[in-house]
């Protein structure tokens, strides 16, 4: 049993002309659900090509469940599930035909594909539409029948390459159940530019911009680090020149910002000192006060938000060589 | 060997749950009726030695078949996976490259021949009706003549393949493997045309025609060199285009 399920060291890919992935290196550990977070481009879906032995590396190694995925190609292939982008399925054919000719392709026997095809229909709900034609099936469905594909000769590890794209927020959120569940008996890793979603379902994180890794760390460090300092909302029922002096009184705030909005309500926007969280603060100012406090929120910073500052650093840095 | 089947019976599948691989026989047939046509009516209007399927080879729609239709069959073998992108998910499943080429050629080749089975159907009608023995038409000769539709076919099967393999776009695979076809024609055509000479150009020419090597099939004789010259043909251009699907993972 091997515990490093993927061990990528140094791996770069060149297109012609511009470096997709440069030089980045992380391990994924067996049983993790690991995400993949990053903006369109960023070199998700090339790192997973390679991890998948679709594409070559330009240079570096990856090893996936201690096989190189260059020169063992197909102990890798055999060890992985891969859901490309954008789940590519042959529209001609039905479900189940289209699972056990899968089954059969990455060689479980007769008697076996027909046991697997069978549990993997019940796992992915699949049972309504076996004798579907998949082009006739919803985007929910096919994005399902890509997840059975995936599952069906049970792998070592899962490679989801943006699985809920494009999907309704019911099938957005039954999809996340479905790989919240596989991660308690594969290693999974998923990409998506969703940061909602990595929250969600994964326990770890791995950024990338532009090729190259932000940061790679559990879920619950990262959320800190993000939503350290980030603003605090608060819609409170009082009298503007009471918010005012209550909140210069306070030497945590940093920064405070109140716009009236209907009634006697304002919407105080608190900047924190040093990572505070606020929250708790607040509502002992109101109940000390006897307010009235109908939303109390922290500002989450979205991924698009922490990117933009990100790659405006990089300009300037640019501009400053 | 599994994984081969597999895939060949994916392929084969794909031509029969296409509405393409009914119209290409369809069109197949007709033209086969069309040639059975000429053929009557030759053999109606003077007395011949030659055999019958030397007749039918005659015909123009022969080559027409092979032109036509070995484009169309080919063209989505490898540039519809990649338009469709299931080329990923093929190529990312515990598949060698050359199973995938050879399934997919071997279906190409055997979907080719089942829409030439009419006409057996045509030989075997006339058989019946005019008693016609050896030399006009006998056992051997069907066969042979089946095993130089079986190598023509190959050939332009691999090409056909290869041109596939190039590109994501079918209509491109189409024009390619169609102006390859038609030129190793034309080349062929040359020595059937024109009055073999002696000239080491001429020699060379006669050497490459597939026309003449074809007549020879259907009047009955084999030489092996054409045999040979066919199957290397092939093996050429399925290792070239194996060269192009590995191409993928080259550094």
């Amino acid at each position: 049993m091997i515990e490093t399920m993927i061990e990528v060291s140094h791996l770069t890919k060149r297109y012609a002309g511009h470096k997709a992935i440069s030089d980045i290196s992380f391990t994924v550990a067996r049983g993790q659900i690991v995400g993949l977070l990053g903006p369109n481009g960023a070199g998700k879906s090339t790192t997973m090509r390679i991890l998948s032995c679709f594409l070559p590396a330009s240079s570096g190694s990856a090893i996936v469940a201690g096989h190189d995925v260059f020169r063992e190609a197909n102990e890798v292939r055999r060890r992985i599930g891969y859901m490309p982008e954008n789940n590519p399925l042959p529209l001609d054919m039905r479900v189940r035909e289209y699972l056990k000719f899968r089954a059969r392709l990455k060689g479980l026997s007769r008697p076996n594909s027909r046991e697997r095809v069978a549990i993997v229909i019940d796992q992915c709900g699949l049972s309504d539409v076996g004798n579907k034609v998949i082009g006739h099936l919803s985007k929910g469905y096919r994005q399902r029948v890509g997840l059975a594909d995936a599952l069906v000769h049970q792998p070592e590890l899962i490679i989801l390459d943006e699985p809920t794209i494009g999907l309704d927020p019911n099938q957005i959120r039954s999809v996340r159940q479905l790989i919240k569940d596989l991660g308690k008996q594969h290693t999974v890793l998923i990409s998506t530019h969703i940061l909602p979603e990595v929250e969600m379902t994964c326990s770890r994180v791995i950024i990338l911009h532009k090729g190259r890794i932000l940061a790679a760390d559990s879920t619950e460090n990262l959320q800190r680090k993000i939503f350290q300092g980030g603003p605090v909302i608060a819609e409170i029922s009082a009298p503007l020149a009471e918010l005012i002096e209550c909140w210069a009184a306070l030497e945590m705030i940093q920064n405070t910002d109140i716009s009236p909005i209907d009634g006697d309500y304002h919407r105080c926007s608190l900047t924190p000192q040093n990572g505070v969280d606020l929250r708790p603060i607040v509502f002992e100012q109101v109940r000390q006060h006897g307010w009235t406090l109908r939303e109390l929120t922290r500002d989450k910073h979205s991924l698009e938000e922490i990117f933009v500052k990100v790659t405006r650093g990089d300009k300037e840095e640019e501009e400053q060589l | 060997m599994r994984v081969y089947f597999t895939l060949l019976r994916r392929e084969l599948g794909c031509y029969f749950m296409s509405v393409t691989g009914y119209v290409l026989i369809a069109s197949v047939l007709l033209m086969l009726g069309l040639s059975l046509i000429d053929v009557l009516t030759k053999l109606n209007s003077d007395p011949t030695e030659l055999p019958l399927t030397e007749i039918f080879y005659y015909s123009f729609y022969f080559w027409m078949i092979m032109l036509l239709t070995a484009p169309v069959i080919t063209m989505r073998t490898f540039a519809l996976e990649k338009f469709s992108g299931t080329y990923e998910t093929l190529m990312t499943a515990p598949v060698s490259d050359l199973q995938v080429v050879l399934a997919k050629f071997s279906g190409a080749l055997i979907f080719f021949l089942i829409t030439w089975i009419p006409l057996l159907v045509y030989l075997g009608i006339l058989q019946y009706y005019t008693d016609l023995n050896a030399p006009t038409l006998s056992g051997s000769l069907i066969a042979n003549t089946l095993l130089g539709i079986f190598l023509i076919g190959s050939v332009y099967m691999s090409l056909g393949c290869f041109a596939s393999a190039l590109t994501s776009s079918q209509i491109i695979a189409a024009a390619v493997s169609y102006g390859l076809g038609l030129a190793l024609f034309l080349v062929s055509l040359r020595s059937t045309v024109s009055m073999p000479g002696k000239s080491w150009q001429d020699k060379l020419f006669a050497h490459l025609s597939m026309t003449d090597h074809m007549r020879e099939f259907a009047h009955g004789e084999i030489d092996s060199r054409w045999v040979i010259y066919f199957i290397s043909f092939t093996i050429f251009f399925l290792f070239l285009t194996l060269r192009v699907v590995e191409s993928r993972r080259w550094k």
